[in-house]
């Protein structure tokens, strides 16, 4: 999700990195632009838009690209996401059954919520249970805290909020850049933890090798990201962490 | 037949104007001569001198023309001492080395210009910056002599020292090596010391030698004002026949850097837009320096741990985690 004074600042960084692992990317912004290129949503920009502009979004989703691909997700332009640990984590589930996954949240919804900055990813069949409650009046526009609001949708058509820790317990969403989830400078804060729906773990275990996102990335950072993730390495190095192939493995392959 | 007076003073005056111009010639060539000799006085000493002026990583090919348990042996075999230079106002910086990369070298001493409560160190009970660097390594040459490999630092530098050894991995401790980001100040090549300073055990061996030489390597410096100390050791290094090298990957990039990843991906920002990532460092990077003692931990996270999955890396060579340990 982006906006038409952000192209430059931040959109095409994410163009040049991450989103070329995604089968699809598309940049949704309130103005068309076919250079870019961006969807127009008809909407304004501003934080009281934000949640109108997430419906729209999903619902053209849902009208144009329902039968491309199995998972739909949602970042902002300061979101960095491993692709290929999405795939993973979302490996053991089929797309039909209505899940979604992100940095889970406890307050205001039984079930809890996702974090709308760290990123959230809708299975297909939760597109189209969002897209039918919006049809059928169950779900409306509520309050324009966009992922509070989707939460509450979520629930309200049956759709489960999905668990996206690791096999170790380890987070792998994350709404913060790495180095306040490492150094622990900010999660001390109580309001973070009681947020948290998982035990909030410091230092480094606060975050999976297989990570999936970071929130309030920088242009600069999302290339230090790219190279830390997809070039720099210890050669020869036996990673600790060795979790098993998700049984779905002939699916990832096809990927 | 004797000539006129007046020819005579002539004849006297383009003589010695000749002589004059002999001797002014004379002198001029006896200066460039010594000026000369001067700038040479390294290149009259090695013995045997490297021909390239940088090395590179092993190749995969080269790798796998040794025999797997000739690898195994190597991957085991192959030790570095590192020496960490700190001051106490180093502190933040030297705890995050102490916790993030240094417990991969096979020994870290921190070498400290004096004790303190908080850490364990070595104390050179110096500030001076040249006499701290020769104690450091004349006291690692008389305790570590097993260690084939010496890395130099100082806490701001981030090492990876799996990449180190994979550099070494073909090249024999017993030849002189003096290796590291490379830069060259007029007519010295030297090793910058934030980049990291490897030196191989014949190496060390001939610097300590000449240590004790104070016509070619005195306490306090060859020049009347003070020479930062990794031109000083360079300048010693000189005298044995040990000349610096740069090294780079199978790609020509550097390998140990001087600068952040940070500043580094800024550059290629501007340079190389459309792969910036791609092209900013090397893949297997030994050095960075200049990050702040919490990048360090994300630099640990980012090396040891973080990683798209599903990529299967069919390396030559096996480094397994150290014990006691949990951010690697």
């Amino acid at each position: 999700m982006t906006c038409p004074s952000n192209l430059e600042k931040k959109a095409r960084h994410i163009k040049a990195t991450w989103s070329r692992h995604c089968n699809t990317v598309i940049f949704m912004s309130s103005i068309d632009n076919p250079s870019f290129p961006t969807i127009g949503l008809n909407v304004t920009e501003g934080r009281d838009q934000l949640y109108w502009k997430t419906i729209r979004a999903l619902h053209y989703l849902e009208q144009h690209h329902l039968n491309e691909a199995d998972w739909f997700l949602k970042a902002d332009d300061d979101t960095f996401v491993i692709v290929e640990n999405l795939r993973w984590i979302l490996a053991n589930y089929t797309p039909e059954v209505p899940i979604y996954f992100g940095k889970r949240f406890r307050p205001f919804i039984r079930q809890g919520y996702m974090s709308g900055g760290a990123g959230y990813v809708l299975s297909k069949g939760a597109l189209q249970r969002f897209v039918e409650g919006f049809r059928t009046n169950v779900c409306s526009h509520t309050t324009s805290v966009e992922d509070v609001a989707l939460g509450q949708c979520m629930e309200k058509m049956g759709v489960q909020a999905g668990d996206s820790r690791d096999s170790l317990l380890r987070e792998t969403f994350h709404p913060f850049v790495p180095e306040i989830h490492l150094t622990g400078t900010f999660t001390r804060s109580l309001s973070y933890r009681n947020y948290c729906y998982y035990p909030t773990v410091e230092g480094p275990q606060c975050c999976s090798d297989l990570a999936v996102s970071f929130h309030y990335v920088s242009a600069e950072l999302m290339y230090i990201l790219e190279y830390y993730t997809h070039h720099l390495r210890a050669y020869g190095y036996q990673y600790r962490y060795n979790p098993r192939l998700p049984d779905n493995y002939t699916r990832l392959l096809a990927n | 037949m004797p000539h006129a007076p007046a020819e005579r003073v002539h004849k006297m005056y383009s003589e010695g104007g000749s002589f004059m111009k002999g001797m002014l010639l004379g002198g001029i060539f006896c200066i460039v001569a010594t000026l000369l000799s001067s700038f040479n006085f390294g290149h009259q000493q090695h013995t045997d001198h490297h021909n390239h002026h940088h090395v590179n990583a092993p190749s995969k090919e080269e790798l796998l023309r040794l025999p797997e348990h000739k690898r195994i042996e190597l991957s085991q075999n192959i030790r570095v001492y590192c020496v960490i230079l700190v001051e106490p106002k180093d502190l933040a910086y030297w705890a995050a080395v102490r916790e993030t990369w240094s417990k991969h070298c096979d020994k870290a001493e921190f070498y400290s210009s004096e004790e303190v409560k908080v850490f364990e160190s070595v104390s050179v009970e110096t500030k001076d910056p040249w006499i701290m660097l020769r104690k450091a390594l004349k006291h690692a040459f008389d305790n570590a002599k097993d260690h084939k490999w010496y890395f130099i630092a100082r806490p701001t530098t981030f090492a990876i020292i799996e990449n180190l050894k994979y550099l070494l991995l073909n090249k024999d401790p017993d030849q002189p090596f003096y290796l590291g980001h490379m830069v060259k100040s007029g007519d010295l090549e030297f090793i910058e010391l934030s980049g990291g300073i490897v030196l191989s055990s014949e190496a060390l061996k001939r610097l300590v030698g000449v240590l004790g030489d104070s016509s070619k390597c005195p306490e306090q410096g060859r020049m009347i004002w003070k020479l930062p100390e990794d031109k000083e050791l360079a300048v010693c290094l000189k005298y044995t026949g040990v000349f610096a090298e740069n090294a780079e990957d199978t790609e020509g990039k550097d390998i140990f850097n001087a600068k952040s990843v940070n500043s580094l991906i800024n550059e290629a920002m501007a340079q190389t837009p459309q792969e910036v990532a791609e092209s900013c460092c090397s893949d297997v990077a030994v050095t960075f320096n200049g990050h702040s003692p919490n990048n360090m931990h994300v630099m640990m996270f980012g090396v040891y741990r973080l990683r798209p999955f599903g990529h299967k890396f069919h390396d030559s060579l096996v480094f397994l985690p150290p014990k006691d340990s949990d951010n690697d």
